[in-house]
């Protein structure tokens, strides 16, 4: 029986089209904001991401996120070395700079300025240069995005010259970077590079990088300097999700992703349900003769879940490839942000599901209560 | 059986398919109350082939419907195969219908988007038979209609007689032992009223079997065991029809 509900459904091909676009609407509407509002939270921690060695983020017990920098004393270094289950710690500084370059021009930087001893921090997609290269006098590395921001349409060539603080600075490779939240050049160097290029200030530490024991657990680790240092120390993963939170709570973007999302939730199912009881109606001489010739309500139900499923899964295929088709057109020519965990495709199946299943309760009520006898009437 | 009867002491024949007591039908209250049936007495022979005449509106498709099950009398007995339909509970009707019942619609009512041996298959379907030997069944039936080479076209390829041939192929596909046509010809030309009236009396009226047919068309009287004359919710007679026997009929 159920496949005579499929051919029915698609037998009716402008109504079936209609019910697909309107699951496909909303589908694609969710999906796609919901992917756009991960690939902003995701923005956020970025930097947290792209370092990847050290397990544990010490910092101010005020800092909110990453972007949120309190400068330490130096001496908190060594505060946090001397915990027992702390296996070695390093600095690590991050703050904004302004360059002045060859031209004359401004470009506000994010500067990071990692271990001099062991390079802790660095980044990982270095395509032009070398790592090892920061060593040399001046030496910095840009990220490629900057670098295209900075020199727009010129080809990528080392040995590039600015200027921070009055100080030389030297590109001598260039890295991929992820982007950030604010979309300004990155610039990595030598932690005791970049308190020079940093404007002067009394305390310069923004954080220091641990690394717990091997064997121990992380987070207890983050409590156990805590204890014993008054400092705030977090897990990498921890500290994503302190700053996403902050996100979440402190700004609009939320409210405004889960309106446009509540939007094509509603709006799909206006269209799918309406369609879909159009449908229904149109049909209704079938499925009473059916009823008389002794199909029972619960198949009748059945069947009308089955073309609801139908379209649901038809509409969710289509809306989700578009929406992934939408985030891999636009990744290389708009600042967009679009990441899609398995996450955005479940919620988008979950609310795919709910759409036909209330576009679905309307049309199920009429066939339930369709009166088998009126096959009989003309 | 017996437990089904109305009127224990009161034992039915047992060659009567259909037998139908003190029935009536109201439907509305009040201002917009119709009698579409105001005590109808019927038995239907096993065998036998009942026409059942009269003008629009006398209560033709009620009566029919009440006999199919589909629809519940105001009041009176109605025993059908045995079976006291008064009694019983909606959802053994639906049962009922499926095993024993099978349907002619005036308009034909065949679902647009199957072909036509998909469709004759619908009732082996809704009993629960695979797809593939259903069709394949109906598909014989087909046959036997003369429509072995329309086997997959959609309902709208096929004339208004070849549609109703399906009809009636899916009426008899699952050997129901009542068959009821609402006015099988009304929406077709002479020719092909004639064919589907000789169809139905040929292949469809077996010893074990009873076929109510309504209709207005006097035209087919003549394939009728019998005929009942309705008037104004009521039968006024039951004359024997032309039809004696079924030479041609070999079960
Ligand atoms: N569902 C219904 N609701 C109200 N009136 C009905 C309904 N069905 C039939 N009737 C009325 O009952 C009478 C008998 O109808 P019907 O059995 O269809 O007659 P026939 O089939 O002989 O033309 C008519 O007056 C018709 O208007
Ligand atoms: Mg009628």
């Amino acid at each position: 029986m159920l496949w005579i509900a499929w051919k029915m459904l698609i037998g009716n091909r402008v109504k079936y089209l209609g019910i697909v676009f309107g699951v496909v609407f909303a589908a694609l509407l969710i999906a796609q904001q919901s992917s756009i509002f991960c690939g902003l939270m995701f923005l956020t921690v970025s930097q947290i991401r792209d370092v990847e060695g050290p397990g544990i983020w010490v910092m101010d017990p005020n800092v909110q996120f990453i972007d949120d920098i309190k400068p330490l004393p130096d001496t908190d270094l060594f505060r946090v070395k001397g915990v027992s289950g702390v296996e070695w710690a390093v600095r690590f500084y991050k703050g904004l700079a302004r360059a002045r370059m060859e031209q004359g021009e401004f470009h506000q930087m994010i500067l990071l300025g990692i271990d001099d001893a062991t390079l802790v921090g660095a980044p990982e997609g270095i395509f032009m240069g070398s790592l090892a290269d920061l060593r040399k006098p001046h030496a910095v590395l840009l990220d490629d995005a900057g670098y295209k921001q900075i020199w727009p349409g010129e080809p990528y060539i080392l040995g590039r010259v600015f200027e921070m603080n009055d100080r030389r600075a030297v590109v001598v490779g260039i890295t991929k970077a992820s982007r950030t939240f604010q979309t300004f050049p990155i610039v990595y160097t030598l932690y005791s590079r970049a308190v020079l290029f940093a404007p002067p200030e009394r305390k310069v530490l923004s954080f220091v990088l641990a690394q717990p024991r091997p064997g121990l657990n992380a987070t207890a680790v983050c409590q156990e300097i805590t204890a014993q240092t008054g400092l705030q120390a977090l897990t990498r993963e921890a500290f994503m999700q302190k700053t996403i939170r902050h996100f979440l709570a402190k700004t609009g973007i939320p409210v405004n992703f889960a309106i446009t999302v509540l939007l094509g939730f509603i709006v799909g199912t206006a269209i799918a349900g309406q369609t879909f009881y159009l449908f229904t109606v149109e049909n209704i001489k079938q499925f009473g003769a059916l009823k008389a010739m002794g199909t029972s309500n619960w198949t009748i139900l059945v069947m009308v879940l089955a073309q609801a499923m139908q379209v649901g899964a038809i509409g969710y295929g289509l809306g989700v490839g578009l929406a992934a088709l939408f985030g891999w057109g636009s990744r290389g020519f708009t600042k967009l942000a679009f990441f899609m965990p398995w996450q955005v495709l479940a919620i988008t199946a979950v609310a795919v599901f709910f759409i036909v299943v209330l576009a679905s309760l309307l049309s199920i009520r009429r066939v339930l209560v369709v009166d088998p006898a009126i096959v009989f009437r003309g | 059986m017996t437990t089904d009867q109305p009127r224990p002491n009161n034992a039915l024949p047992s060659d009567v398919a259909v037998h139908v007591r003190g029935v009536t039908k109201d439907f509305g209250t009040g201002g917009s109350l119709t009698k579409a049936l105001r005590g109808v007495d019927l038995d239907v022979p096993y065998g036998e082939m009942l026409i059942l005449a009269g003008p629009s509106g006398c209560g033709k498709t009620t009566l029919v419907s009440i006999v199919a099950g589909t629809l519940a009398p105001t009041d009176g007995d109605v025993v059908v195969l045995g079976k006291n339909l008064i009694a019983m509970p909606n959802r053994l009707k639906v049962r009922f219908r499926r095993d024993n019942v099978g349907f002619v619609f005036q308009s034909y009512n065949l679902l647009p988007a199957l072909t036509a041996a998909e469709n004759a298959a619908v009732p082996l379907l809704i009993a629960g038979w695979r797809r593939a030997r259903a069709v394949e069944a109906a598909s014989e039936v087909l046959d036997t209609l003369g429509l072995g080479d329309r086997l997959t076209r959609l309902p709208t390829e096929l004339s208004g007689g070849q549609q109703q041939r399906v009809a009636i192929a899916r009426a008899i596909v699952h050997q129901p032992r009542l068959l009821v046509c609402d006015e099988p010809t009304s929406a077709l030309d002479a020719k092909n009223g004639r064919i589907t009236m000789e169809l139905i009396a040929r292949i469809a009226v077996q010893p074990d079997r009873a076929v109510i047919v309504v209709t207005h068309d006097s035209r087919v009287y003549s394939f009728a065991d019998r005929i009942a004359l309705m008037e104004d919710g009521r039968i006024e007679s039951v004359e024997a029809g032309m039809h004696q026997a079924h030479p041609a009929n070999p079960a």
